[in-house]
């Protein structure tokens, strides 16, 4: 197997002095499409914000970001903003304000470009062009010229989308890049992200909250709660085969479509996330879990090979 | 935008005619006879309504009205009864100061603002923009008179470097005209100028904080690049707004700052003619100041327009 395209070891994003992403290992292997699942405040955007050096005034990242034989967190600003965009490169949530609403689509798409390739303006117009074509924009010749406010929802997201892959990145990191769109639009959305990121090769971390979606897209799953990954593996056998107790409540948070619900209610998991720095010492799901003993409150590592898990308790 | 500016014109027109209403009426309502003033305390009653006659007072109001209008529409501004001198020509010989001053002080009120406002908005954490926020803060609290007088005993009285006040006519000597105005423009323009950088360190903080700026970096410009090419087109916005309503507090300003350096401007005039009761140089000054600020505000209304796309569809 080739090296692996991005490895985090240790990750931690401090908030000032609470741990905010507490210690995160993951490895993304080349050309996998990997989802990073979990409640809101469990850390997703957190750690995919840190590896793109885009953290918010005064959060700091510390750990170890591998790319390509160099450590990511040692390098300087000026090395990280020349993979930001080219090498690395993010889609974001809410494809309206994500946009410069003075800025025409067209001289946005070709930014990138100039930036990283050098590309003249004409060169990078004609490029921004395939590029908005790539992404099946209609009319993509008179799309270059509107502003972001002149486009639906989901046109918005396929000019971030043709942002982000305008460089032919390595990694392309979508963080919740369909939640804000309509269902339909959602759908036709991750199908154009999957079908780019397969043609290319790039490699995919998906953050949502959506479980279908993952298992649509991802073949591969982790699984974060209070900062913490605490279970991980390929998409089908996570989702079959829960270990987490966290992971198996999400599951039955989901409403079945083709059958009723046996008591006519659907599982919640109990109680509510933490806020932040409010998670209970040892195993940050405890205190929400029906199989707590005495032994949770010492916070436990990942184990395991093909489907590690932190628990204490994991499911069979 | 063709259409557009057609309306606003149009609604500019509707704006003058009710100011000018409103101005005369005003005017024409406050007690205090031109005749009676002229001729003082000794006046007969036979002297003052021949006066009357002459200044055309006897005439209905909506006639004089209407003959005040159509005069200043043929830039006829009608004679001053106290001196005696047409008004026209008098207030454009006023302009040639006023007209620099408030170009000046606003000119001077940009250099500083903005520069150091965005230095102020980028530094907001650290202590060399909290430093220019307190300096700002403070220059807010300084009336433009006062400020007026320390640069004078500054500038004239100690470094004798300027004159500590009067004018020197432009065609005189252009150099000494300049030299007269560089201190009333630095009064004016540093008050102004703290106030706006207050505005423009609050654009760039707030557009700091937008997503679109993140998504700039995410493309893997620097925070000083995605500044550049993103951050201040959109900070400008709300500051072509301030700016607009700075310059209508920057004529009122003149009045005293022309004041404070003696300098012959609209200011001055206006001054002494309310103190004169010299009513149609009153009249015809509001007049021509309610019609700069008003058109000042169309301008900045369509200027951004042409920063913001986002109105310039509707």
């Amino acid at each position: 197997m080739s090296a692996p395209a991005l490895e985090v070891r240790g990750l931690q994003v401090l908030v000032g002095e609470t741990e905010a992403v507490r210690g995160v290992d993951f490895t993304l292997e080349q050309g996998a499409r990997t989802g990073l699942i979990g409640e809101s405040g469990s850390g997703k955007t957190l750690t995919a914000l840190a590896v793109m050096d885009l953290l918010p005034d005064g959060l700091v990242a510390r750990g170890e970001i591998w790319y390509r034989g160099r450590d990511l967190l040692r390098l300087s600003e000026r090395e990280r903003s020349r993979l930001r965009g080219d090498r690395l490169t993010m889609v974001f949530q809410e494809p309206l304000s994500a946009l410069d609403p003075l800025m025409r689509v067209g001289d946005q798409v070709a930014e990138p470009l100039r930036l990283h390739r050098r590309l003249s303006r004409t060169e990078a117009r004609a490029r921004a062009r395939e590029l908005l074509e790539r992404v099946q924009l209609p009319d993509p010749v008179e799309r270059l010229r509107a502003y972001p406010h002149q486009l639906s929802g989901g046109q918005r997201q396929r000019v971030m989308i043709a942002m982000a892959v305008a460089c032919s990145p390595d990694i392309l990191i979508a963080d919740e890049p369909t939640t804000a769109l309509d269902v339909t639009v959602q759908a036709e959305i991750l199908a154009l992200l999957e079908r780019l990121v397969r043609e290319e090769g790039t490699t995919l971390l998906l953050i949502t909250h959506d479980l279908a979606i993952v298992s649509q897209v991802c073949d591969q799953v982790l699984v974060m709660y209070g900062g913490r990954i605490v279970e991980a593996g390929p998409t089908a056998e996570v989702f079959s085969h829960p270990r987490h107790p966290y992971t198996l409540a999400l599951l039955e948070a989901i409403p079945p479509i083709d059958q009723q619900l046996p008591n006519g209610r659907l599982t919640q998991i109990p109680g509510a996330v933490p806020g932040l720095g409010e998670f209970p010492s040892g195993c940050p799901f405890r205190t929400r879990c029906l199989r707590e003993t005495s032994c949770c409150s010492t916070m436990p590592e990942m184990a395991g090979t093909s489907h590690p898990v932190a628990c204490w308790h994991p499911l069979s | 935008m063709g259409p557009l500016i057609l309306s606003r014109a149009a609604g500019l027109v509707v704006a003058l005619v009710a100011a000018s209403v409103l101005i005369f009426v005003v005017v024409n309502v406050l007690p205090g006879d031109p005749a009676s003033v002229i001729l003082g305390t000794a006046a007969t009653p036979g002297a003052l309504a021949q006066l009357r006659q002459q200044l055309g007072l006897d005439q209905p109001a909506w006639v004089r009205y209407l003959e005040w209008v159509g005069g200043m529409l043929h830039g006829d501004f009608g004679i001053s009864p106290i001196s005696r001198i047409p008004v026209g020509p008098e207030i454009l010989q006023k302009l040639t100061v006023s007209a620099p001053l408030a170009l000046g002080g606003t000119l001077v009120a940009l250099v500083v603002a903005i520069p150091l406002g965005a230095l102020a908005g980028i530094r907001h954490r650290r202590p060399s923009g909290v430093v220019i926020s307190a300096l700002s803060l403070g220059g807010m609290a300084v009336p433009a008179f006062w400020a007026g007088l320390l640069l004078i005993s500054l500038f004239a009285v100690r470094l004798q470097l300027v004159p500590s006040g009067g004018f020197v006519p432009w065609s005189q000597d252009p150099l000494g005209s300049l030299t007269s105005l560089a201190l009333p423009c630095l009064a004016l323009g540093l008050v102004q100028g703290a106030v706006l950088t207050r505005y423009v360190r609050s654009a760039v903080i707030d557009v700091q904080r937008q997503d679109f700026m993140r998504t700039a970096r995410a493309q893997g410009l620097s925070r000083w690049q995605a500044l550049v090419r993103h951050g201040f087109r959109n900070a400008a916005i709300p500051v072509v707004t301030v700016l607009g309503i700075q310059l209508t507090s920057l004529i009122v300003g003149a009045v005293v700052i022309e004041n404070v350096f003696d300098l012959p401007g609209l200011g001055l005039l206006l001054f002494q003619a309310v103190g004169n009761r010299d009513l149609v140089t009153v009249q015809d000054l509001v007049m021509l100041l309610t019609a700069a600020v008003l058109v000042v505000n169309l301008v900045v209304d369509l200027s951004y327009r042409l920063l913001d796309p986002r109105i310039r569809a509707r």
